[in-house]
């Protein structure tokens, strides 16, 4: 499986996205800029990545504007397609802006900038220790998409705390119901605020990151 | 014939907004305590190019509906102003 990491004006985690992808997770990837149009040399069993940042300086909306880049037309064929699409943070706000996942990200309840790590509940595992860094990471969608979300078990991770609990006092943002990241119903588009990239490396001290590649089939 | 057209975004009625929550908060603070909410939401100006205004206010629409608000947290209103 190859990467690319597309990158927009204003973003700012396609170098650790980059970095990770290739130096501590061992994988073919290429940056893609976001004025290009080719996927060339990608197939469906590849992933593209949208990074963290403030694409277009979050103007208008966060992710609004990306999502009309040329390259985002190709990456949605490209999710029509099949291929696995994976949005980080800012990516994650660019994915919903593209409809290719329910919902939106809006401002953090307490309006305040938040940075740390924040354990995460994964499908049937142990809690993840992972960094989130947002001031828009609040997930919201109307009753219904939610409870579609949650039946079709769309929902990746909800914030958590160290036991796996999921209470409000885990949940950084505000996000409904503590959602931390979600897919679209055929499984190949994934969202998610919490940054992996910054978790995958022993210097560093956390690999849990690794385990969530793992759990979304990229590795 | 040229248009001005204003539209107004404003976060969905039953949504946390949290700049108005802020902006409450600054009220209190000056001592004005007779404000019972505050939202907070854009206003936009175009100036359009059109046949006529109706046509000028179909065009408002497709660029409120496609860019300019998110109606899963926004809803708009468009008036042409001249």
């Amino acid at each position: 499986m190859k990467f690319g990491v597309v990158v927009f004006p204003g973003s700012n985690c396609d170098h650790d996205m980059l970095d990770a992808l290739q130096n501590d997770l061992n994988k073919e990837v290429r940056a893609l800029w976001h004025k290009d149009k080719s996927l060339d040399g990608f197939t469906t069993e590849d992933c593209i990545v949208l990074p963290g940042g403030f694409s277009f300086g979050d103007y208008l909306r966060c992710g609004a504007i990306a999502r009309f880049s040329p390259m985002m037309q190709s990456v949605i064929e490209f999710a029509a397609k099949g291929g696995k699409v994976l949005g980080v943070c800012n990516g994650f706000q660019i994915l919903c802006e593209s409809h290719l996942l329910p919902g939106v990200l809006t401002m953090n309840a307490h309006r305040q900038f938040v940075c740390k790590n924040n354990y995460l509940k994964t499908p049937g595992g142990e809690p993840l220790l992972i960094p989130v860094a947002h001031g828009d990471g609040r997930f919201q969608a109307d009753e219904k998409t939610l409870d579609e979300l949650e039946a079709n078990n769309q929902v990746l991770f909800y914030y958590c705390d160290e036991q796996g609990n999921v209470v409000e006092s885990a949940n950084p943002n505000g996000a409904v119901r503590n959602i931390a990241g979600i897919r679209n119903k055929e499984g190949n588009v994934f969202g998610m605020m919490p940054h992996p990239e910054r978790a995958v490396s022993a210097t560093l001290g956390n690999e849990d990151g690794k385990k969530v590649f793992e759990l979304l089939g990229l590795l | 014939m040229t248009y001005h057209v204003q539209i107004n975004v404003m976060p969905l009625k039953d949504l946390l907004d949290p700049q108005g929550k802020a902006v409450m908060g600054g009220l209190v603070n000056l001592g004005i305590k007779s404000v019972n909410d505050i939202r907070i939401g854009k206003h936009i100006t175009l100036e359009i190019e059109a046949e006529s205004a109706e046509a000028a206010k179909q065009i408002a629409e497709t660029t409120a509906t496609k860019l300019l608000a998110n109606p899963v947290m926004e809803f708009f209103e468009i008036e042409v102003v001249g």
